[in-house]
This record gives structure tokens, sequence and C-alpha cells, in this order.
């Protein structure tokens, strides 16, 4: 592909937190996200809907650059994720550049994915301790503030198979905001919960869109909620963007007919 | 001559025999756990010779003979010029022989962790060896053990062969009181029942208090 349409760094002047640009991702034939273009402002809420398929998670992934990137760059805070500078032009970043750019992002999984062998505290202290560089007081202490905000902190010496979907989902929050991280990404993270305790999930969801100036990104299947709490909402159909805007208008005055029609559809489960 | 008076006359030598043969199966557990570990992490590394090497040890290791390897070791390698006193050829063969079967499970264990676990150490930006040594191995080792205890059992058998390069073990010590005095049923009944008692009421039990012990760190009991 060729490299040169695409700026080393971006300007000053045009920086959105995170920036796709015309980013492709492809197994073999299957076409997954097709030259998706796509800004997300400093401390913006951005909720991603759509049918399976339609390529969602797949953005949150390739921006935890858990999904190699088949076509285009990402930008992060105006320098390159997925690419790196080399005598003047980008190429494919290698593991350490990786590393060093992702640490500003966390990410939350539907299925939690927390370490069995650890603690709900030292889930959360194992990223600052192993990867910052913390010493084990600063860690626990960070930790501590954190379970405690997600309420889990009388929870904190238990292991994640003593925690119900809801509380073990918390400590993952937890777990991804202990590394400090500028963007966060939620993966469908009420869809593997008892319809009974999402709301302990969103609620602490709800408190970091109030109380923090994190930039987020949730792929989600609760409308509801993704109308409460979202700047924008982007639709997704067949990897890429069918329409996208503010909540309230997207809401009630959908434009497309992809749109509309899964919106209906969407009402109707309910 | 009754089993009384032969444990008599014969007891101390079958009891030295019995130590050796312990301080064989420690090592060679030992040479097979380093070899098993490295094997199996080297045949999933990016590296190509790494990973070549532990596929040529792991394929000749478990395509030959244990006793072939074992004259290999101690008989043939000091015409190219390593001699090794026989007590470590025997310790070493049996633990690479078993250990090659070893590899396989190490990377068996480690594919059997979720894939959400490297994810999630992933997205805290581990390094590969942080994400292996803090987060993938302590899960794979709990599922490692039950097929361990059974490799350790074949294990503590197989040393009975280091008895052929004259390491005095159980098995040797057997081999000569039977050619002394021809107290065939005696002498490997005693042996027999040695190796019996090893496997069954020490390994056995260890292997299971350790899976037990485990399976509490990491939360399951």
């Amino acid at each position: 592909m060729d490299m040169s349409a695409y700026p080393l760094e971006l300007p000053e002047n045009d920086r959105p937190m995170v920036r796709f640009m015309n980013v492709t991702k492809s197994y073999g034939s299957l076409t997954v996200l097709d030259r998706l273009n796509l800004d997300v402002r400093r401390g913006e809420m951005v909720s991603v809907i759509g049918p399976s398929g339609s390529g969602k998670t797949t953005v949150l992934r390739m921006l935890m650059t858990l999904e190699t990137i088949s076509d285009g760059v990402i930008y992060v805070d105006g320098k390159p994720l997925t690419h790196m500078e080399r005598g003047g032009v980008l190429v494919p970043a290698d593991e350490r550049h990786l590393r060093r750019m992702r640490a500003s992002i966390g990410m939350c999984f539907q299925h939690f994915n927390l370490f069995p062998h650890m603690t709900a505290l030292r889930n959360c202290m194992e990223g600052p301790v192993q990867v910052l560089g913390l010493s084990e007081r600063e860690a626990r202490t960070r930790s501590e503030e954190l379970l405690a905000m997600v309420g889990m902190i009388d929870k904190k010496d238990q292991h994640p198979s003593r925690l119900s979907g809801g509380q073990q989902q918390r400590v993952a929050i937890a777990r991804a905001l202990a590394m400090r991280p500028r963007i966060m990404l939620f993966d469908e993270v009420t869809s593997a919960l008892d319809p009974e305790v999402i709301g302990e999930v969103t609620n602490v969801i709800r408190k970091l869109v109030a109380e923090h100036d994190l930039t987020m990104l949730m792929v989600t299947h609760q409308m509801g909620f993704a109308r409460d709490i979202s700047d924008r909402i982007c639709f997704f159909y067949k990897g890429q963007i069918e329409e996208q805007g503010p909540p309230e208008a997207f809401f009630t005055s959908p434009q497309r007919e992809r749109t509309q029609q899964f919106l209906r559809a969407v009402k109707d489960a309910d | 001559m009754s089993i009384w008076d032969f444990l008599e006359t014969y007891g101390a030598r079958l009891a030295n025999g019995t130590l050796v043969t312990c301080a064989q199966f420690l090592f060679a557990s030992m040479v097979a756990i380093v070899a098993a570990l490295l094997a199996g992490l080297g045949r999933m590394s990016g590296n190509w010779f790494i990973r070549s090497f532990s596929i040529i040890y792991i394929e000749i290791f478990r395509g030959t003979s244990l006793l072939v390897q074992l004259y290999w070791i101690f008989y043939v390698l000091p015409l190219f010029g390593v001699s090794l006193p026989k007590f470590i050829a025997g310790f070493l063969s049996v633990g690479l022989n078993v250990g090659a079967y070893g590899a396989e499970i190490v990377r068996g264990a480690i594919r059997a962790v979720p894939r959400g676990q490297w994810e999630a150490a992933y997205a805290l930006s581990m390094s590969p060896a942080r994400r292996m040594r803090r987060i993938i191995l302590p899960q794979a080792f709990v599922l490692m053990l039950p097929p361990w205890g059974n490799l350790l059992i074949e294990l503590l058998k197989g040393t009975a062969l280091v008895a052929l390069i004259a390491v005095a073990d159980l098995m040797f010590v057997a081999k000569q009181i039977n050619g002394a005095t021809f107290l065939s049923a005696q002498a490997f009944g005693v042996a027999l029942v040695v190796y019996f008692v090893l496997a069954r009421f020490l390994i056995t039990p260890f292997m299971r208090w350790l899976e037990r012990t485990m399976s509490r760190r990491l939360g399951r009991i």
C-alpha cells in the first residue's frame, strides 16, 4: 500500500484524540472494515452500534491493536498508532512501538477476562507494578481508590471466581483505569451479564463520563444507555459508518433506511 | 529362605538401591521439567532457530528408544570427547526422554489458556515475556499437573533402565542379588513392591496435593 499519502504526524491544529484514516480490515476475501474514516474528539463519548458482523467490535480491537491493520493508518493524539516513522515514511509498527502507544488505551471486554489466579486487588495492581514500574505501595493505593470508585473495595481480596459477572466487570474497569489511560474502550461490557446486574456496570460508566475527561468508545446493544450518555452515536453497517450524529437526533429522526430498519428491529425485540 | 530372612539379609542393600532410585528420580524429574518447559516454549517461539531446535529435540527423544539414548549418552558420547559419570548419564537420559513428552504437555496447556487472558494482558501493555510469565504460565501450570502426574510415574519406572549402565539403583541391586542367590521371586518381588509404593503412595498423593493447592490459589475451590 502507498503510505506517502499519510502524514507522519497530524498538524497541531487538527489533532483529534483518535483518527481512523481509510482504515481497512480484511480476512482473506472478507472485508470487515472498509476504508473507515472516524475522528473522536478529546473527552468525547462515542457509542458504536450496529447489527452483528457490521465491524463495530473490530473498530475497538483495531484501536487496541489486537488486530493488525490491512490498510490505512490510525492516529492517537496525532501520532500514528499502527505505524511508525522510518526514514521519512510510515512503516508497520513493531512490538515496542505498539506497547508504548497502547499504554494510553484501556479496554474492557465482554467476558471481563480477569486473571483468575489473582485477587481483585492484584488484578488492578498487576499492570501498574509490572508495566508502569510503580512500587507495590503506590500501586496498592491507586488500585484501592479505583476499587472504591467502582464499589468493589470490600471484595478486593476475593478471586474472580468468587465474584458475580457484574462485580467482575467492575473490577475489570478498575483494572483498566489503574493504567491511567486517556482512551477507554468498552466492548459489549454488559452483553454477558444477567439483566439485574447490568445497572451496576452502567452506573460506573455513567460516573466515568460525568467525572473524568476520558475519551471513550463503547460498543453496545443497550440503546437507552447509549442515548443517555453518548455525545455521538455511530451506526455501522457492512464495515462502514452508515449514519452518525448526536443521540437525540439519531434516535428521533434517523435519516437512512438501514438505520431506521435497525432501530425498529431493536425496538421490537424489547 | 523366608521373605523375612531375605529382607534381614539383603534389606540394607535394597534400601541403598532404593535411595539411588529416588535420587535418580528427583534429578531426572528436574531435567525433564526444565527440558519440557524450554522445548515447549521453544516450539511456540517466533524465532525460527529456537523453534527448529525444539522440534528436533522433541522428535528425536520421543521417536527413539530410551535404552538406546541411555547407551548413546553413556557409551557413544565419550567417543566425541564428552564423558559423563554413569550416575549423571543415567538421570540425564531419563530426564531428556521424558522431557520430550513433557514439552507437548507444556505446549498444550499454554494453548489451552483462554485467548481472552492473552488479550487482557496485551491490553495492559505487558511485554510478551511478562504476559507469559505472569499471566499465562501460572494458569497453564494448573492445567498441566494431571498429565505431569502420569508422566512422572513413567519417569520413575524409566529410571530402572539405568541399572543397565551399572548405576547401583534398586533394579541393579535386585539383579545382583538374583544373580548371586537365584532368589528371583524375593529379589524382583521386593523391587516390584517398592516401585509400586513409590508411585502410588508418594508421587500420586504429592501430585494430588499440588493440584489442590494450585486450584485453591486460582480460587477454584
